[in-house]
């Protein structure tokens, strides 16, 4: 896995380029690790309080562990009335979990989402920012197979 | 009943679009050779000319806003793509870039060489890294054959903020800040990007472009609604039979898109009411169906058309927890910066749920139409403003759906 340092490293030299970083930590680790605030900070010549305020700004950023693969089940309007509440209830049960919780091993996180642009194959899911449409909470443990 | 009219999705499925070869056979990157061929300022009148408005819901004159940054002198100007579509129910500029990216890219060079600008950036939806491979993809093809000249496109990809696609939240944004709007003036067109003269445009906005200059504003200024011209492209959502996308000329009406293109209710069923323009549109109930989609219509019955996202509800949708829902969403992402949104759409959604649970009262209601009216007028960005709009016009049209649900 790389490492954050060289992640920021690559990326430094791009003004404004902190949101493209975090995206590249995030997309190897999930999650943005703790330490890796104060770094960015350093590298692009902002304070600790604006790296770490532009890395909670941001609902797809994630400051501190999670799972590896992120879940997120959109709750906009459409999606609302498709019966997403169902397929929520699906994933809780599937996984054991609560939304915005972890799995033990350390393989998903469940989240919600607002609208993914998806929205002609309500509900939607999104698993690693790709997206399921059409879901019934029997489509579930299949999808869920693919990351096991 | 109206007929589609393709324009923006010209290319749509006739061509490869990861084939640069195939969008130039096709006629592609002709109009940005014509362009080039033009003075800047003509160019920037055939674009005014053509009546071409935002697509992306404000709706304002793409060439007049051109022609801002084209007279403010500076060393560097910036084309900035707004593709950060976040209105729920809207992914019309996912297909745009997904089946003809070098379209999206041509209008950014044609605007980049009217104001001046050899730099563009696409600020892309966080939600939409696939797509942002395809317009890299498309980008790279571009720089290899050498069309865009000297103009240069860069995607910076969001991280899940519907705020960002206001214009100066996501000028913030790419310059790697919390995407927060700024005050207005100065306008990007003035002092956007860094502080330079910034023409934000919509990915539809600039998808109309090549053929605005390739045939003319005359051609652009005959189709559609007269102070709307051109085309719209719809996304269709919710209870209705054709869930998909179809771009209309403006002058058709929402019965044409809901109910002609839209097939009409799934199931059978009786229709109750339609959201236009994202989830910050207004509701439409049945008797306001023949009102045509152009912009000032849409203004005119209170509603919007916004993005062109079209969300459709049968008779059996509750009203109010649709209602609720949208409370949320707007309480989520309000980015907070000013008083009247971040307290405003907390108690709204507070209020919202009170109702819908069943132990609301008059008074609520009455609390919440007062607080909607202060939020549409105080709060800084069109976020806060247009958060109140689907309370207050359900509220308007469906206050029975309420009051069935008043202690």
């Amino acid at each position: 896995m790389a490492d954050f340092k060289d992640i920021i490293k690559e990326y430094q030299h791009i003004p404004g380029g902190i949101i493209e970083a975090y995206n590249a930590i995030q997309k190897e680790y999930s999650y943005i690790p703790e330490d890796a605030i104060a770094v960015a900070a350093k590298a692009f010549k902002v304070s600790k309080a604006e790296a770490y305020g532009v890395a909670s700004f941001y609902s797809y950023l994630k400051i501190g562990e999670r799972g590896k693969n992120v879940i997120r089940i959109c709750e906009s309007a459409p999606c609302h009335i498709a019966g997403a509440d169902e397929v929520i209830e699906a994933l809780e049960k599937e996984l054991g979990i609560k939304m915005g919780e972890s799995t033990a091993d350390g393989k998903f996180a469940l989240e919600f989402a607002e609208c993914v642009g998806q929205c002609q194959s309500t509900p939607v899911i999104t698993i690693n920012r790709k997206p399921y449409g059409d879901l019934t909470p029997e489509k579930i443990p299949a999808i869920l197979a693919e990351y096991k | 009943m109206a007929e589609e009219k393709r324009i923006v999705l010209r290319n749509y499925g006739k061509i490869d679009p990861l084939s640069i070869d195939d969008y130039i056979n096709a006629g592609g990157y002709k109009a940005l050779e014509k362009a080039r061929s033009m003075g800047q300022k003509e160019v920037i009148d055939e674009v005014k000319n053509s009546g071409l408005r935002g697509r992306g819901g404000a709706g304002f004159n793409a060439g007049t806003k051109w022609g801002f940054s084209y007279s403010t002198e500076a060393d560097q100007k910036y084309v900035v793509c707004n593709a950060d579509e976040g209105e729920p129910g809207t992914y019309k500029d996912r297909i745009i870039m997904e089946n003809d990216p070098q379209s999206l890219l041509e209008g950014m060079a044609i605007c980049g060489y009217a104001i001046g600008a050899t730099k563009g950036f696409i600020y892309m939806r966080g939600e939409y890294p696939y797509v942002a491979e395809i317009v890299q993809k498309a980008i790279d093809q571009a720089k290899a054959k050498g069309v865009l000249g000297g103009f240069d496109i860069e995607i910076r990809l969001g991280a899940g903020a519907y705020v960002c696609g206001e214009e100066t939240a996501l000028i913030e944004s790419i310059e790697g800040h919390r995407g927060e709007p700024r005050f207005k003036p100065p306008y990007p067109g003035v002092a956007g990007l860094w502080g330079k003269p910034t023409v934000v445009n919509n990915v539809e906005t600039l998808a109309n472009v090549p053929v605005i200059i390739e045939k003319g504003a005359d051609w652009y200024k005959s189709i559609g609604a007269a102070n709307y011209p051109g085309t719209k492209v719809f996304t269709l959502s919710g209870d209705v039979v054709n869930k998909t996308f179809f771009e209309l000329p403006t002058d058709a009406t929402i019965r044409d898109v809901v109910f002609g293109m839209g097939g009409g209710i799934v199931g059978g069923k009786k229709f109750k009411a339609v959201q236009i323009g994202g989830t910050s549109g207004g509701f439409i109930p049945e008797s306001l169906l023949d009102t045509p989609v152009d912009f000032d219509s849409m203004a005119k019955i209170g509603a919007t058309l916004g993005s062109g996202a079209v969300f459709v509800m049968d008779e059996d949708t509750d009203l109010i927890d649709v209602i609720e829902r949208i409370t949320k969403f707007f309480e989520h992402e309000s980015c907070g910066k000013c008083t009247p949104c971040r307290e405003g759409t907390k108690r709204m959604h507070e209020i919202l749920q009170k109702v819908n649970g069943g132990n609301g009262t008059a008074d609520d209601i009455a609390l919440s139409e007062k607080l909607g009216k202060v939020m549409s007028r105080a709060c800084l960005c069109g976020l806060g403003q247009a958060a109140p709009a689907p309370f207050l016009t359900t509220l308007e049209h469906f206050k029975a759906d309420y009051d069935a649900k008043l202690v």
